[in-house]
Order: C-alpha cells, then structure tokens, then sequence
C-alpha cells in the first residue's frame, strides 16, 4: 500500500503504467519496430551458404541472450570456446510470464531487445503472432528436425517455418510415495485412472493421505492431462484464426473425472509452488504428485527428508493397456527478428541445445530433461540410477513416456491470458469444489470473447 | 490536498507583498527563486503531467493484437461503467475504508495518546516497537503473514487445533480480505500513530496545567484538548488513508502467490489495472482503469476534507 504517498501516486501509478509506451509509440511510428525485417545477414536462398556462416561466426559480435535457466553459462562458454569471436550476454529478466513482459515493452521500445530469448513451447505463439521470431529455417534449422523428438519438434515448428531449437521438455507421469502406498496395501502404480480412484480411496482410508494433488491456479498441469486424453484445446493457423475447443465431450469427461476425486476428498486441491504445497510434499499429505519430467529432480529439492520412498510411473491411462502421455512445461531457445546478427544468434540457439556435449551438460548440470533423441537413448542418462527413487532409473521410465506423448498439441497466441483465466474459471471451481464442467464452460467462454475481443475469428 | 490550500495561501501573500516594492534587487530574487524551482517542474512535468496526458490520450484507443490501433473515444470508459469485476474491486476497497481505516486510526490514535500521557513505562521502546512494522518492507511483511496464515502449518491454524476447534482458512476467498486488512493495520498503524503523535507533542504544556487546576482527569484531557488540537493531524491521516486503501495493491498482489484461487485479477481497482495492462495486453483499457480510480480518489478526498471543514467553521 502505498500509504506515504499523496494524490500524486494515481498519477504515478499510471504513468508507470504507460511510461515504457510513451517510449514505444515514438520509434514505432518511424521504424516499425521490432517487427523490421532483419539486416545484413538476411539469406535469400533457401539454404545459406557455409562461407557465409563462417564470416559471420568469424566477426566479432556481442549477442544479449535472455533466459532464467541457472548457470547457463557453463555451456554459453563453450559455445564461446568454440567460437572465440562471439561475445555472449547472459541476462535473467525473470521467469516466463515476467520475461514475455519485458520482451514485449522492448520490442515495442525498438531498442534493448535481446538476439536470443528462452521461451516456454506455450508462449510461442503468442509471439509468432506479433511476427516478433525469426524463421530459423532459411538459417538450416530444417536439418535439426530428425534430431528431436517428433511432438518436441512440432513445439517448434509449423509449416515448414521452425522457431525456436528445443532445450528441455515435460512429458508427464507419476510420481509416487511407495511406503505409502505399501502401506495401503497397494504393491502397483495404477494403470488405468479407474484404478486411480479405487486406489485414492483406499489410501485416504487406510493412510490419510491424499492420493496427489492437483493445482487449481496451474493450468498447465489440467492442459497436460487433457493434453494426455486425446483433447486438442487449442488451434492457431499463424496468422488470424484460433480455435477454442476446451469443453468438448472427451474433455468434460477428464474434469468429471477429477470432479469425482475432489467431492469425495480423495484428492486435496491446494495451490502448487506455495508453502502449503512443498509443506504437503514433505509430509506426506499427498501420496503423489502428476507430474512432468522435470519434477522428479525439483521434488528432490523440495522433500529432501522423503528421499528414497518416491518412485515413478507413466501416468494411469484412460483405457487400459495403452500407453499415453502429454507434456507440461519444457522450453526452447528462439532468435527475436529485431536481432542485428541473425546468424551468430541461431548459431548460439543451436549449439548450445544441439551439440552433444553442450546438451548433455544440460541434464547433467542443470538436470534437464533432454529433447535431442541422441542423448535420451544415451546409456548414461537412461541407466542413471537416483538414490531418492530407491534406486530407480527414473530417467528410462520418462524417457519411454516422452515416445508416448501425442504429437500434434497446438497453443493460443494469447496464453498469458488463458492461464491467468483458468484461475477464475476451472480453477476457481477446483479450488471452491464445486461444478468443474460449468468451470470448463466458463473458461472457453472466456477464451473466445478474449479472442474475438483481440480480432481473432474463433472457431 | 492540504498541501495545495497551503501553497496558494503563501503564493498569494508573497504577491501582495511584491506588489507593494518591486526593485531591482527584489527581481533578481525573484528570478533565482523561479530558477530554483525549474528543477522541480522540469521533474514534475516530464514525469508526472506528460505521462498523466499520454494515459489520457491512450485510454482514448483500443489496441488488438488482430487490427492494430483504433479509436474508439470513451468506449472504454463506458465498458467500466458496466464492468462488474471493476465494481466488485471498488466495492472490495471501499470496505476496507469502512472497516480497516477506522480501526487502524483508533488504535493508532489510542496509541499515541497513551504514550504522550507519560504514564507508559518504556514508552520510547514501545513507540519503537509499535513502529516497526512500518519499517518492514511490503513483500517481507506479507510472506511473513503468508506463513502465519497457512492452514496446515500455521501458528494460529496450530493455536485453533490444540484447543480441539477446526482451523479456519485464513487465505479462502470469503476470508482473504479480512487477513489483508489485518497486514495493513499491522503495516500502519505505527505510521499513523507516529504522525498524530508528533503532532500531540506540539501542543504547549500550559494548556495542561490550566486543565489540570481546572480538575480536569486524563481522559478528559485527551477529549477535550488533545483531540481536538491534534485534528489536522488526524484528518491528515484520514485522507492519506483514504488514498492508500483505494490503492491497495502490494498485498493482494503479493498474496495472489499463496492464494492464487481466492485473489482474483481485479481484485482491486489497481490490481485489475495492472492485470489488464500486463497479461491481458489491455494498456488502454488499464488507462481507463487507472482514471476512474484517480478520479474516485480525488473525489472521496475531498469530500472527506470539506465534510470536516464546515465542522470546524461551526465551531
């Protein structure tokens, strides 16, 4: 509260709020931007010559590289050790949604944007709309694609155009506490979501704890579910059309599902990332956790005393005897068009993500999960066995679920607010247990006024 | 507000005077003293009346992301009149006025005067103690009350199910709003405190003494002097309370991370602009938004000014 300030802070307020603009509506009126089409570099063929990727990796240039994951630059410096020439300046401006705000007022700016951004696979859009990524495939991006796995790979790409070189991916599963469930009397992961139920009851009965939890405020834990049904929420043609597809039936039966859970308590509905949470984690409140690949080594941080009880599973499937998953969370890194040196920052994106040795440090350093097929049938990243899943290859158990994530899964260029309105819509009614198929309804509604609000035709 | 009425009111003795004798000498002050507030105007056009303007002039537009800019004139304005998550936030403010303000004023109120009273021991530890809060930044004292709050680890969740009573959830939709005005009285009631206290000392001690031959007790003292020559002080901490609840933001936004579901993005008027401005990509809408507010702000206070003016001519 800003209870020192006098009147003047209404001011204040909103001339913060317009500050960055007043800045932007001066450039952009000239330039246009950072939509202005990219300099010295540009390649008109299809395929770019080697000669004139060597000058350019040869020059000494200065590239600005946005991201938030940490210690990045161990691999920053070996891609400068390869090429002495390029300079690299790594930034953290925050994480996702805090990012794609500063990424925007720069853009808008015409100035202070970065050559090379990470940016979450669901955000990509939302910038590809703005025409704001730079087409990688001119640049030889193309030729990576057998090197990904086929859904990663269609994250990035659309129509022959690629924007962005993978870096991690999310591909869902199970995580579970086995003493509890032993205790419960439960010797198997569930197989089928049936399963599931029958298993949560009996472990709220027997243990007390909540079977898992799911996380009223993260949309992006009920996409990956609805993502792992066969549901495609979400279409988007690249330029004017989107298509909002949220309530349909095979939805509506996924929420009803939960809808279950949730009246009969079987499942607790705290908010994720809070203290309540990591406190449920540590304790015991929740038997489990759905979750992505990227969770195993995050829960290791984050219930350190439970270490050794967890195990992992593919996530229970609808019908049984099939294997099925989606992807939560996952990110690539994407060159904006505003860029000075296109070539040098494609580079960057790529061989840091692409060369083995560069993405192997990733999983072992930052313990990504990786996206390249290489280093997911790699013997030391598979067979790795983890002390805190009782000595489990938790990395094979993901690494065949990542085959088994459906390929096509499409996102709305305006994902900031989607997430944002699942809060109140199927959220809120998560987290009030109350109707989750009027909660559904709610937030296509909310989708498609937003959409056609923003100009969009929606279908 | 009451600094404006003060600036005209000695703007316009020190043109009387210069009226009077202009010379020569009195001219070269006058423009030294004009030099020395360029600095200021400078500051305060370029940073405060020219953004204020370009808020105005883009409150004015619809951008989409499909089509690009267009004016629409007060469309936007119109849509907040019919906005109810605008006046739900309004309504979510203006009961903290109504229930916060006046308590946290009276407790402030009731603190200075005991410690201007004498009678406290330890009464500077104290005044410190009651202070500090204020002194704790925004984001630090709402983790704090985040921790204090939470339902299965928090003390006064732990207090409820030692005594055998099931704990209530503090951060739940119907009762989050009642924890956030706890935090700022907490956060403000030493600031408040500390302005209607310094204003107590001001009052000459022989005003006292006359009391006390009169046989006047302590209570009677504070009602009949203390408070009333303190009410500048006291409206002053009215007005500037006024602003800061229909200002509420840092704790909704800070408390939006424990409790995502129970804070919604226009939950307050500011927090809805900056929601609309920043994830929704509406920065002119947000404009509109963060008008309407200003203008409530400006209205409310001075109403609240005027209402106890005319007490005080009746006087």
């Amino acid at each position: 509260m800003m209870r020192k300030a006098p009147r003047t802070a209404t001011a204040l307020g909103s001339g913060i709020l317009v500050a960055a603009l007043l800045l932007s509506s001066c450039s952009s009126g000239g330039g246009g931007g950072g939509a202005t089409a990219s300099p010295a570099g540009t390649p008109s063929a299809a395929t770019l010559p080697q000669a004139e990727i060597d000058k350019a990796m040869t020059t000494p240039t200065t590239l600005t590289f946005w991201t938030w994951v940490p210690n990045i630059t161990d691999e920053v410096a070996m891609f400068q050790k390869q090429y002495p020439a390029i300079t690299v300046n790594v930034e953290n401006v925050g994480n996702g949604p805090a990012q794609n705000t500063k990424i925007r007022t720069a853009l808008q700016a015409g100035s202070g944007a970065p050559d090379v951004v990470q940016m979450r696979y669901q955000d990509m859009s939302s910038f590809t709309v703005t025409k704001s990524l730079l087409d990688l495939a001119p640049y030889g991006a193309n030729d990576l694609k057998g090197d990904y796995v086929d859904w990663v790979w269609n994250q990035v790409s659309s129509k022959g155009q690629v924007f962005g070189i993978p870096q991690d991916s999310g591909p869902m599963g199970n995580l579970y506490r086995d003493d509890i469930l032993t205790s419960a009397g439960i010797s198997q992961p569930p197989a089928t979501w049936d399963d599931y139920a029958t298993a949560a009851a009996t472990v709220k009965s027997k243990t007390g704890s909540y079977i898992s939890n799911l996380a009223p405020n993260d949309a992006s834990q009920m996409l990956g579910l609805l993502w792992q049904a066969g549901v495609k929420p979400f279409a988007y043609d690249g330029e004017q059309t989107v298509g909002v597809a949220l309530n349909g039936d095979v939805a509506k039966k996924v929420v009803a599902y939960w809808q279950k859970l949730i009246q009969a308590d079987l499942i607790s509905v705290d908010p994720d990332y809070t203290d309540q949470w990591y406190q449920g984690l540590a304790a015991g409140k929740y038997a489990g956790w759905i979750t992505a690949a990227w969770g195993p080594v995050f829960l290791q941080g984050t219930a350190a005393s439970t270490s050794g009880k967890w195990r992992a599973a593919e996530l229970p499937q609808w019908v049984a005897g099939e294997h099925k998953s989606g992807n939560w969370g996952g990110s690539a890194d994407a060159v904006l068009k505003s860029t000075k040196n296109p070539i040098a920052a494609y580079e960057l994106a790529k061989w840091i993500n692409n060369d083995k040795s560069s993405a192997t440090e990733f999983t072992t350093k930052q313990l990504f999960f990786p996206t390249l097929k290489s280093v997911l049938s790699d013997p030391a990243f598979v067979d790795l066995k983890s002390d805190f899943y009782g000595g489990q290859a938790v990395n094979k158990v993901f690494a065949q679920v990542s085959d088994t994530v459906d390929v096509k899964f499409e996102w709305l260029p305006y994902m900031d607010f989607a997430a944002s309105s699942y809060k109140e819509t199927l959220g809120k009614a998560i987290s009030d247990k109350g109707d989750l198929t009027a909660g559904l309804d709610a937030w296509q509604k909310a989708l498609v006024d937003y959409g056609t609000q923003q100009g969009f035709t929606v279908k | 507000m009451t600094s404006v009425t003060v600036a005209d009111v000695s703007a316009r003795g020190s043109t009387h005077r210069a009226k009077r004798t202009i010379t020569a000498g009195k001219r070269k002050q006058h423009l030294a003293a004009y030099l020395f507030v360029v600095p200021f105007f400078v500051v305060f056009l370029a940073m405060l009346i020219v953004p204020l303007a370009y808020s105005g002039y883009l409150s004015l537009f619809a951008t989409r992301i499909v089509g690009g800019v267009s004016f629409v004139g007060f469309d936007n304005y119109m849509k907040a009149f019919r906005d109810p998550a605008f006046f739900a936030g309004l309504s979510r403010v203006a009961l903290v006025l109504g229930v916060q303000v006046p308590i946290m004023l009276g407790l402030a109120l009731f603190f200075a005067l005991a410690l201007d009273s004498g009678r406290v021991r330890g009464s500077k530890a104290l005044r410190l103690l009651i202070f500090v809060p204020h002194a704790v930044p925004g984001v630090v004292a709402t983790l704090m009350w985040g921790y204090l709050y939470g339902q299965d680890f928090g003390p006064i969740a732990q207090f409820f199910r030692t005594i055998g009573l099931p704990a209530p959830n503090l951060l739940a939709e119907g009762t989050v709003l009642g924890s956030i005005m706890n935090i700022v009285t907490w956060e403000f009631v030493g600031y408040n405190m500390i302005i209607m206290y310094s204003a107590l000392r001001a009052i000459p001690t022989e005003m006292y003494e006359a009391a006390e031959i009169d046989g006047a007790g302590q209570w009677r003292v504070a009602w009949s002097i203390k408070i009333p020559a303190i009410r500048p002080a006291i409206l002053l901490t009215v007005i500037f309370s006024v602003i800061g609840s229909f200002q509420l933001f840092n704790e909704p936004s800070l408390l939006h991370n424990i409790a995502p579901n129970a804070i919604n993005d226009a939950f307050t008027p500011n927090y809805y602009a900056f929601n609309l401005a920043f994830i929704s990509l509406n920065i002119n809408y947000a404009s509109a938004i963060a008008f309407l507010l200003g203008i409530t702000i400006m209205i409310l206070s001075y109403v609240v000014q005027l209402s106890t003016q005319k007490r005080e001519v009746r006087r």
